[in-house]
């Protein structure tokens, strides 16, 4: 298990090197980066201390190394606009992001895992139609264009909620309701059909055959053996839990990191492009590896071939 | 039970074309002829739509549908929404067709490849794997667009990375898979070089796995774009786009809502359409789920 957890970290640490290295080339090729980072209207003197401090009159590998050491101690530039440290710009932003994600999430687990398992226990039935109905519009529906349809339905036809802003909950609803609808279709779907696949196995027959409880058998036989895909998919959510608003934020001009991302974007503030590619990044490979672990305490068969490799 | 075994062997046996012309479900054939009009709009775009897209009219502006000459209204400026719906249709079609056919090519080449050499090979294709599967695509395009300033080509190229490591994935253990099958030592026996047994024998034995993949990718790259252009860092104006229609459109939410309501219809029945003939065909070609 140790190994499996060190080389899974080694992995890790390899990927993240990988988003900074990209997140140099595209910074190196588009021009000079003290330019870049510094505005074209900073002054000489500046341009030349910058020059000096990150060493851009060196070779392309002293550049890169230099480039890591800078990254390793968080340094990440200032911000163009606000003249603020990148780094604590993005990280401020963060709170406001999390406010609407995690309630999502919580939705997207709480109603899709039981809507599937069920759905999953009645095939054939209203509710697992309904399922595979949801999860495709999940999937189909942009969620720019759900955010709209929810905006002029409830927004604008009805007036019961405001269309932006954030002051109190009732702003977070329609952001939060747009970001959730979509992932509790396919967590549902995910999750009906990891249970279907687990229910059909030999094992389930078996315990069928022992005189188990039908309660027993779905609880204790087939649930834990269906959690390995939905932890998949899980931590593929947890990961997106920082970058994953950018359209929703949009819409409903939420203070997040996704908004953020946009308005750097457009004004190519380019030292906060780079701190949130870092951020985002460093987020999804801990989820990952966050995954990588449940594996192996959720199944054992998976503990023991990684251990025999 | 023997019935069904024997049925899928009568129908492995017979061609691919018969299996796929078997009893069409009604919703398959909607979604058929609803991306049948779509290709026809885009190849026909010119000659069908009333007026040239950036036409305005300003004494008519914010029609609503159903006005005579504007069957679906006119926006801000007076600019014929079906016109401008029916280029949008071209220009976001062209880029999803483009994008997924590069990344299929490129993520299929490099599976090969790292089946082929294994090794570091393998090793550097994996991690690029991984290293696409950490950043966030819509947050990697951003930050590339952010530098290098947008357009059209490159616009097409950054949607060929998406979805690559799939392929990519998909490609590599199938290829391995295939190596270990008698067919391909065979042709190796015989002398055959690397790519014509990758080319002309594994590729066309795996085909029906990508070709379902394509279909799953496609809609997904059509809503990245349409993302993109919604923001405002993707196709950009005078051009147009679906997703660049809902977010100009958006503007007009509460005056002129049928500015984003018949793109966003568009794009909401052509993700559908596609993604339902994608399970279809899935359930019907991948011999993986056999």
């Amino acid at each position: 298990m140790l190994r499996h957890i060190l080389s899974r970290l080694v992995r890790s640490f390899l990927t993240l090197m990988l988003v900074m290295t990209f997140a140099f080339l595209v910074l190196r090729l588009s021009g000079d980066p003290a330019l870049i980072l510094l505005g074209p209207d900073a002054p000489q003197d500046a341009i030349n201390a910058f020059r000096e401090r990150w060493g851009l009159n060196d070779p392309i590998w002293k550049q890169y190394l230099a480039y890591l050491v800078q990254l390793l101690t968080l340094e990440f530039g200032v911000s163009m606009r606000d003249q603020v440290p990148a780094l604590d710009l993005v990280l401020s932003r963060i709170p406001a992001t999390l406010a609407i994600t995690l309630p999502a999430l919580l939705l997207k687990v709480g109603l899709g895992i039981p809507a599937g398992v069920y759905a999953a226990l009645h095939r054939q039935s209203i509710a697992d139609r309904g399922v595979i109905t949801l999860s495709i519009l999940g999937f189909t529906v942009p969620s720019f264009v759900l955010g709209l349809l929810l905006v002029l339905v409830f927004a604008v036809q009805l007036g019961w909620l405001p269309s932006g802003g954030q002051e109190g909950v009732e702003h977070a609803l329609l952001p939060i309701l747009t970001l959730s609808v979509g992932g509790i279709g396919i967590m549902a779907r995910f999750a009906r059909s990891a249970m279907i696949e687990v229910l059909g196995q030999p094992y389930i027959r078996t315990a069928m055959a022992k005189g188990l409880s039908w309660r027993s058998v779905v609880w204790k036989h087939a649930l834990p053996n269906a959690a390995v895909p939905i932890v998949t998919l899980l931590g593929f959510m947890i990961g997106s839990l920082i970058a994953g608003a950018a359209v929703v934020e949009s819409i409903f001009s939420w203070p997040g990191v996704g908004r953020l991302i946009v308005t750097a974007v457009a004004n190519r503030d380019l030292a906060v492009v780079q701190a949130l590619l870092l951020v985002i990044a460093s987020s999804m490979i801990v989820a990952n590896f966050l995954v990588d672990l449940a594996y192996g305490l959720l199944d054992p068969r998976l503990r023991s071939r990684r251990a025999a490799h | 039970m023997t019935s069904v075994e024997a049925t899928l062997e009568s129908s492995a046996k017979r061609s691919l074309l018969s299996r796929l012309r078997l009893n069409l479900p009604f919703l398959i054939w909607v979604s058929l002829l609803w991306l049948i009009a779509m290709l026809l709009v885009a190849v026909f775009a010119d000659q069908m739509r009333p007026y040239a897209i950036t036409k305005m009219d300003l004494s008519a502006r914010m029609a609503a549908p159903g006005t005579p000459g504007h069957l679906l209204g006119t926006d801000d400026l007076g600019r014929d929404v079906l016109s401008r719906l029916m280029q949008s249709i071209r220009v976001s079609l062209v880029i999803a067709f483009g994008a997924t056919l590069l990344s299929a090519v490129v993520g299929t080449g490099l599976g090969f490849l790292a089946a082929q050499f294994r090794g570091w090979v393998e090793g550097a294709v994996m991690a690029l794997a991984d290293f696409q599967a950490a950043l966030p695509f819509l947050i990697m395009s951003l930050a590339v667009l952010a530098f290098f300033g947008n357009s059209m080509v490159l616009l097409v190229c950054l949607m060929g990375f998406y979805g690559w490591e799939r392929y990519a994935r998909i490609a590599r253990g199938l290829a391995i898979s295939a190596s270990a099958q008698g067919y391909a030592g065979a042709v190796v026996q015989l002398g055959a070089t690397p790519a014509r047994v990758y080319l002309r024998h594994i590729l066309p034995n795996v085909a029906s796995t990508l070709i379902v993949s394509m279909t799953l990718t496609f809609p997904e790259i059509i809503l990245m774009e349409s993302g993109l252009s919604f923001l405002g860092l993707g196709v950009q104006p005078p051009q147009s786009s679906l997703g660049n229609m809902v977010g100009f459109g958006r503007e007009y939410l509460t005056q002129a809502p049928w500015i984003m309501l018949a793109p966003s219809f568009v794009i909401v029945m052509t993700t559908l359409s596609i993604s339902l003939l994608g399970d279809w065909l899935r359930d019907r070609l991948d011999p993986t789920l056999r």
